[in-house]
């Protein structure tokens, strides 16, 4: 009991300092900008992916429509850095100047109302947050309080994807349709293209991770995070003992919510554009698999799902195109048949014994406190 | 959106696109059979099953061209034997997989549906790596060409009437099966109680396997039927997959009255609001209504009085 009132625990500190020693010294100093800058992209999917830990792994909700989120945020980021790419100056050639090229083509003279509040930074970033917030608060709400759950909701939000998808691309002239918002420059006369920027963005994006990292272990270690595993455990007796499960239900998509819109503004600052492509049921079930590659228990190992899979796609994709999705499909089947707990449980199960024992035999004089700690835990971390 | 047309033109218009929204609700039908039976009945979320209707579209294609070849004189026939490798082969590849993948998973339902996603990709890796990733299109038999003229302003073409007839006489025999038949009483013995209908001697291995068996096999006459109103590629199975999970969400789950029902609607309305808006919207409109309604009716239309 000691040891669970501290924030982390041994070897979750160490993988708390394993990632931020890859993250923050080991990546920058061995990559080059461009690979610098692919590791961002795939960093902005490991927020993502941590909110599923959340949702998912703690709270047992799986929610196929990530996507969404990490879409909405992305977009409100993208309207902004579309908005300042589009002055007066930058786009006279247009028979309208001072709106988006896009609408341009599409015939629209006036910039729509939804788009004017986004020359604002500041309500940017709070429509980051908030937009995302609101519309899981309102799906979550309608679902779970009528104790819709499970595969339903599963399902539900893969078709709240698709919708968005469809609309999306359908409303070109609002929102750029397939090709999405592209050709973003600058963040308040900030140019965010040219390298050193890329750089600043990169630490800028590892610091963000950081921060929602120790929120989840926050409220990983709270009596909340105790709730949410006991109502995926058992659901009715945690009803029944007078908490309402469906609030918390409720928060932990929000939280999840939140989690992807952050990684989705993030997208659209490091990548420079947003597209539908990032918003539908394709790339919400490949979020999911991040998190369960990485282990659905894990917060750390959710981080490295997400870059570890980008990786193995980005790789495989380069050089064999046809296995690429051999790969990701057997990955799917291998790590939900052999390997339900991902890479943290191989880790919990085979390497943290070996170490422990290896720690635990120089000082085995003093006894060690530490041993299966993280088994009594409920929930084996890194 | 309705003031520029006369009363009878509106009237055509309901009916002539209300007869191309029977096409889709056939398409929709058929999958959504298959797929209440996996889902509705199994509890399995296969999201592999889009992949089984093209297999069996692929299959239909693969007979046409042999008959094409060395059938000629045969040609205006294949479409019955092509539906019939169809469901073998889709059935064949549903139980295989039943055996090989789903059954580990019977305990975690959400889990099936990430690894039958899985799946799903291999196949259509495997479909461009065989078949191309051009889509291919099926030639139709002259005797299924061309339109009935019912009125002036109102055609119906011939191989939707034909489509339709067979979804017709499918879901007959699939109700039959499941609601007269021993086996269909052993499937839903199954269904209600595994240990229990287990304890009383049937064999729950075998039923699961081939009621698995049955939902793909369906799905790849669907696939067969799907070759008359569009052309076959690696990925148009995946089109069709959220929509067939809602219309059996939407039906109630373990209803096959209720699929039907919540096909036929959710077909009609798409097809109707298509002419009057574009189909992209229309398809947003369909889609924003079934979710809303699943949100304040989350049983579905037609939901089992079940203790749970």
């Amino acid at each position: 009991m000691i040891i669970t009132s501290r924030f982390f625990n041994r070897s979750e500190l160490i993988g708390f300092v394993a990632l931020a020693l890859v993250l923050v010294v080991i990546l920058p100093l061995s990559l080059d900008v461009f690979r610098l800058n692919l590791v961002a992209k795939y960093l902005t999917y490991a927020f993502v992916a941590i909110g599923l830990v959340l949702c998912w792994g703690y709270g047992g909700i799986l929610s196929l429509g990530q996507g969404v989120f990490f879409g909405l945020g992305g977009y409100c980021m993208a309207m902004f850095l579309k908005l300042e790419a589009s002055s007066v100056e930058n786009t006279k050639i247009q028979s309208t100047p001072g709106i988006p090229d896009f609408m341009d083509w599409n015939q629209i003279t006036a910039l729509p109302l939804f788009w004017q509040p986004f020359h604002s930074l500041t309500f940017t970033v709070l429509a980051i947050i908030l937009v995302p917030g609101l519309f899981a608060l309102i799906i979550g709400t309608a679902m779970f309080k009528r104790r819709v759950g499970g595969t339903y909701f599963a399902i539900i939000t893969q078709a709240v994807a698709a919708i968005l998808t469809i609309l999306i691309v359908g409303q070109q002239g609002y929102t750029g349709g397939i090709n999405g918002m592209t050709d973003l420059r600058t963040l308040k006369g900030w140019d965010i293209r040219p390298d050193h920027a890329k750089i600043i963005l990169y630490f800028f994006e590892v610091f963000l991770l950081f921060g929602c990292i120790l929120i989840a272990q926050f409220i990983r270690l709270t009596k909340l995070g105790r709730i949410l595993v006991a109502m995926r455990e058992q659901e009715d007796r945690v009803r029944f003992s007078g908490y309402s499960v469906a609030n918390f239900k409720i928060f932990a998509f929000c939280m999840a919510a939140i989690f992807a819109a952050i990684g989705g503004a993030m997208f659209a600052l490091n990548v420079g554009f947003m597209s539908p492509s990032f918003v539908g049921i394709v790339p919400s079930i490949e979020m999911v698999i991040y998190t369960a590659v990485g282990g659905r228990m894990s917060i750390f190992g959710a981080v490295w799902g997400a870059l570890l899979v980008n990786f193995a796609k980005t790789g495989l994709s380069e050089s064999f195109p046809q296995l690429w999705l051999f790969g990701l499909g057997a990955l799917f089947i291998a790590v939900v048949l052999a390997f339900p707990n991902g890479l943290s449980g191989i880790w919990a199960d085979y390497v943290q014994p070996r170490i422990d024992r290896l720690l635990a035999s120089r000082k085995s004089k003093s006894g060690s406190p530490w041993a299966g700690n993280s088994v009594a835990d409920g929930a084996p971390a890194e | 959106m309705f003031g520029d047309y006369s009363i009878g033109d509106l009237g055509s218009i309901f009916v002539m696109q209300g007869f191309a929204g029977l096409i889709l609700f056939s398409v929709y039908v058929l999958m959504a059979l298959g797929l209440a039976i996996i889902f509705g009945q199994m509890g399995v979320i296969n999201m592999a099953h889009g992949e089984f209707m093209i297999l069996g579209a692929y299959v239909t294609w693969m007979t046409s061209s042999l008959f094409q070849s060395y059938l000629p004189s045969l040609f205006s026939g294949y479409f019955f034997l092509a539906m019939i490798l169809a469901f073998i082969a889709s059935g064949a590849l549903g139980m295989l997989v039943e055996w090989g993948l789903i059954r580990h998973l019977y305990k975690r339902p959400l889990d099936t549906l990430l690894a039958t996603w899985g799946l799903s990709l291999i196949l259509q890796q495997t479909y461009r790596s065989v078949f191309g990733a051009r889509e291919v299109g099926v030639e139709l038999p002259q005797w299924m060409l061309g339109s009935l003229k019912v009125t002036d302003s109102i055609e119906v073409p011939i191989n939707g009437v034909f489509v339709m007839g067979l979804t017709v006489l499918i879901t007959i025999v699939v109700s039959y099966v499941l609601y007269k038949s021993r086996w269909g009483r052993q499937v839903r013995a199954v269904v209600q109680n595994r240990i229990m209908a287990g304890a009383v001697g049937i064999n729950t291995e075998k039923v699961d396997r081939y009621t698995f068996g049955l939902g793909c096999g369906i799905a790849g006459v669907a696939g067969s039927a799907f070759t008359m109103i569009g052309s076959t590629g690696p990925t148009s199975g995946q089109l069709y997959i959220v929509d067939t999970f809602l219309v059996v969400v939407f039906g109630g789950a373990a209803s096959l009255l209720g699929t039907i029902a919540s096909a036929f609607s959710i077909s009609q309305t798409q097809s109707t609001l298509e002419f009057f808006t574009s189909g992209s919207m229309a398809k947003v409109l369909t889609l924003l209504a079934v979710v809303g309604i699943l949100m304040l009716r989350p049983q579905g239309l037609f939901a089992l009085k079940v203790r749970k």
